[in-house]
């Protein structure tokens, strides 16, 4: 038993701030799920009872220490558990994403060596069975729920409440080996071993000890002012690693409560029942909550519909600074509060936002539409920029420093450092240890002074210190006169107008830039249907003159935004072409995965940069295009080439 | 396997089949001079997945009619667990132990799932209408009672997303799961299941067909069903019976139906 005055350096486990919460906060609710149609919660003495009752049951199956246990599933209590009782019994968890298939199953579970698999159901015990053949070290699974395994040879698998109820009978046989087992956990011994996702080359296993969650848990906790009684909806992969500092780091320091939904369907209701105070999505939830919202307006009637479009256009005016702080009439906050009431705590109570105090999303940039939506309705949105090297968190907004375009300041104990490429450096105390097995990987990516490149480039905002990212930094140019060209920064701000798709801009090396633009379909359709615009073709709706019109007010806009970071105002878009054709996976211009290959564009479409660049007015071109059957033809058009205004940099600038 | 004795049989995947639960002997039912269904004999055994196949007009759905008490066969017995049925009420019939599912589906349309399967508890419900109305002692705790069962079949089914969704907002394939679901809150012995597929693309056809043989599995429940999906039918079922204009033509395990030149004539035509 952990006395209340112990030192932190007493918590040096997640098993040791386990137990301290089951005595500390014995009551209060550590894990809820809704099973059954109900929430049935556990407090931290019974999850802490649990906890032991399956590491008793583990080291009876025969877990030794640095043994590895894998665990597929969604978001479950008992997963959490499974992990931090491997932890227990001096085992390394290793979560793994529960989509992946078999074959990719195979290279993780082989990678590390699991000797135990904790999975959900038959879906995931079928998987494993499929490829055990290759897992030499592979020789138990635990499986939660028993459905349609009954008649499978049950010699090397076991049911989880088998293997608890087992513990709770050898609690005498094996108590002193876990409490010697426990006892030995320090904060160098190994936490938890991630997998990164691998969309370069092979998943690489992250390992992460305890000083890395743990005081990263601490210092984010203290950052937000997480604390006991708050409440978070687990929903996300458990094998991504801010689902393993939300979910256990923060959660074990804190000691606020982790609910796991229903089923991934009901995630939307029960984020609604559960009204979580700190709330994690990227920026594609955010994108579908507030699209959902928006279509159900549009049904609303007039009257609502009116009241809805008066109060949200007071929230974008006024709802930001409000959040920050800021000053604001005694009207406009009066009419704030009466919208409040009419609109904003209902549609919060609908999202399920209505308790959220600190809200975060990452992963991607989110459009600035979106961000001000929630912030302007009174939601504590906020960014951060991360990676699982870094245990989460390299750059975080502070509460009323958020903007849309910056990732915040270093998080607290993180040092940034930038190269002159604009690359990114970190070094912080959540550092990664190693990448299991690969000391090569290891070395290229951390150096002997602890710092890690992240790979991403950007650069410190003048005035505020905010952190910027601007792109990968492999794709991060100079251009002729030596400025940075970075295209996809400004590629992202040109597809956060709905009429534009995709974007390919170029100037790597030249003077200036020019960019390709795919109009959406469906948003410029839509317009030209309410326009009365008749147009047969992509092709012919693109090369329309007022959508060229239309475009390019957008990339002026754009040039103006850009025309603002000094760094970056040699980026701005000179001329530009709405190609013939959408860009497509299927000739190979994109990946599958809805990224530009900008290498092939550029050898594909050489002739129309060409003309971008010697001052031709129009083009006439031909493409090959592939089928969707394989079948290929040519299109061939003539394209109109149009100049945009440009803004020349500031004097600021010039005079520095 | 046609030997088999009155303590069952074991499957080819290992399952334990019990003995005769339901026996149908020389049942024939005419509407008019119409003759639906003549002179047909079969068992089904507990525990099994049970298939009644034919063309269409053959007498199937008639024939499940017969088993759930809403048609009296002019001739022949029904022997339910040893026992002759006399004529019954279908609710008589649903009070012994047998659900079923409809070809056309039968579900309240403005109520929710959660209502619709809630209605299959109802002949496990024995309050009295006093009691129903203020909502006090044994109506209440059958309520809670009766949900908990509920609702493990809402988790079973996977239809914990649409519990408070009204079905006529529901798409095809999850209205025939809703419809499953209701048969199975009534914890029935014996499920019929009429057409269970039809209408289904693959993939639900696969999740129904998964669910099937989860209940077979997981509740021990026997299963008679129809169906037109051959591919299904002979996955599924144990044994099967084939009928072609009211007669039976074939009887036996999937491999024996498939080589029976009756039921290949039945199928692909032959002259009369």
């Amino acid at each position: 038993m952990i006395d209340r005055s112990a030192a932190p350096s007493a918590l040096n486990s997640i098993p040791a701030l386990l137990a301290r919460n089951a005595t500390e906060f014995s009551t209060s609710p550590a894990y809820r799920e809704k099973e059954f149609g109900i929430w049935q919660s556990w407090t931290w003495a019974e999850a802490a009872e649990e906890i032991e009752a399956l590491a008793l049951g583990f080291l009876n199956l025969g877990v030794n220490e640095g043994d590895y246990l894998a665990v597929i599933g969604r978001n479950r209590p008992k997963f959490y558990w499974s992990m931090v009782a491997a932890q227990m019994c001096g085992a390394i968890p290793v979560p793994l994403y529960q989509d992946a298939n078999a074959e990719e199953m195979a290279y993780v579970l082989g990678h590390c060596g699991a000797r135990f698999v904790v999975v959900a159901d038959q879906e995931q015990v079928d998987k494993v069975i499929e490829v055990q053949e290759q897992l030499h070290q592979f020789e138990h699974m635990i499986y939660l729920d028993p459905r349609g395994l009954r008649k499978y040879d049950h010699s090397r698998l076991h049911e989880y409440s088998h293997i608890q109820a087992q513990g709770r009978a050898a609690d005498d046989e094996f108590r002193p080996v876990l409490e010697k087992r426990r006892a030995a956990l320090d904060l160098d011994s190994t936490c938890v071993m991630l997998y990164t996702s691998g969309t370069t080359g092979k998943p690489k296993g992250v390992v992460l000890s305890n000083r890395n969650i743990i005081v990263t848990s601490q210092h984010s906790s203290e950052f937000d002012h997480l604390k006991l009684g708050d409440e978070v909806l687990a929903y996300l992969p458990m094998a991504w690693v801010g689902d393993f500092i939300f979910s256990i780091g923060q959660a074990m320091w804190t000691g606020f409560c982790v609910n796991c939904p229903e089923s991934p369907d009901t995630m939307m209701a029960d984020l609604c029942e559960i009204g979580p105070s700190y709330y994690f999505a990227p920026p594609r939830i955010f994108e579908t909550q507030l699209t959902s919202v928006m279509i159900r307006m549009e049904d609303a009637g007039k009257f609502k519909k009116g009241l809805f479009d008066y109060f949200m256009a007071l929230a974008r005016k006024v709802g930001p600074d409000l959040l920050d702080g800021k000053p604001v009439s005694l009207w406009d906050r009066l009419k704030y509060m009466l919208g409040e009431f009419c609109i904003y705590g209902p549609l919060k109570n609908t999202l399920g936002f209505s308790k959220v105090r600190v809200g975060y999303t990452a992963g991607e940039a989110i459009g600035p539409e979106i961000f001000d939506f929630y912030r302007s309705l009174g939601i504590n949105l906020k960014q951060l920029y991360g990676q699982t090297e870094a245990s989460v968190f390299i750059a975080q907004q502070p509460d009323g420093e958020v903007r849309s375009d910056t990732v915040g300041v270093p998080s607290p104990g993180v040092e940034i450092r930038l190269e002159d490429n604009g690359e990114i450096y970190y070094r912080s105390a959540g550092t990664f240890v190693e990448y299991y097995k690969n000391p090569e990987s290891t070395a290229d990516t951390k150096d002997a002074e602890g710092w890690v490149a992240t790979g991403d480039a950007g650069f410190f905002e003048e005035g505020t210190g905010h952190l910027r990212i601007i792109d990968r930094a492999k794709d991060v140019g100079k251009m002729a006169d030596g400025k940075l060209f970075a295209p996809k920064y400004v590629e992202n701000k040109l597809k956060f107008y709905p009429n534009i798709l995709e974007a390919v801009v170029f100037g790597s090396g030249r003077d200036r830039c020019a960019a390709f633009i795919n109009i959406d379909l469906t948003a410029v359709g839509n317009w030209a249907e309410r326009n009365n615009i008749a147009y047969a073709s992509y092709q012919e709706l693109a090369q329309h003159p007022d959508v060229y019109k239309t475009i390019q007010t957008h990339i002026e806009e754009v040039n103006k935004s850009i025309a603002e970071d000094s760094m970056l105002s040699g980026c701005q878009i000179h001329r530009f072409l709405i190609l013939h054709k959408e860009l497509d996976a299927d000739d190979g211009e994109m990946t599958r995965t809805r990224k530009v290959r900008r290498k092939i564009v550029e050898e594909k479409f050489h002739d129309l940069i060409t003309a971008l660049y010697d001052g031709s007015e129009r083009v006439q071109t031909t493409t090959e295009v592939t089928y969707e059957d394989g079948r290929k033809g040519s299109i061939s058009a003539n394209l109109e080439l149009r100049d945009v205004a440009v803004v020349t940099p500031q004097q600021k600038l010039a005079a520095e | 396997m046609n030997d088999m004795s009155q303590d069952g049989y074991v499957t080819e995947d290992g399952r334990q089949i019990g003995g005769v639960m339901m026996e149908m002997k020389n049942i024939t039912l005419k509407f008019g001079g119409v003759v639906a269904i003549e002179n047909i004999s079969f068992d089904i055994r507990e525990g099994e997945i049970r298939a009644i196949i034919g063309p269409n007009g053959a007498g199937k759905s008639s024939m499940l009619n017969v088993i759930s008490g809403f048609y009296h066969p002019q001739e022949g017995e029904v022997w339910f667990h040893g026992v002759e049925r006399p004529a019954m009420k279908p609710y008589e019939v649903a009070r012994q132990g047998v659900a079923r599912t409809f070809q056309n589906i039968a579900l309240f349309e403005g109520m929710t799932v959660l209502d619709n399967v809630m209605t299959g508890r109802l002949t496990h419900m024995k309050s009295g209408l006093l009691s129903q109305a203020i909502w006090w002692g044994k109506a209440l705790q059958e309520e809670v009672e009766n949900r908990e069962v509920v609702e493990k079949v809402i988790d079973f089914l996977e239809i914990q997303s649409i519990r408070k969704t009204p079905v006529g907002r529901l798409p095809y394939g999850l209205k025939k799961r809703v419809e499953l679901a209701r048969a199975l809150a009534a914890e029935p012995k014996l499920l019929l299941l009429d057409e269970p597929m039809a209408g289904m693309n693959v993939e639900e056809k696969e999740d129904m067909s998964r669910f099937i043989l989860d209940v077979n599995d997981e509740f021990g429940t026997t299963i008679a069903l129809i169906e037109h999906d051959m591919g299904v039918v002979m996955d599924l079922s144990d044994r099967v019976v084939v009928m072609d204009y009211g007669k039976k033509i074939g009887d036996g395990t999937p491999d024996e139906v498939r080589n029976n030149q009756d039921v290949i004539d039945a199928y692909l035509g032959v002259a009369h």
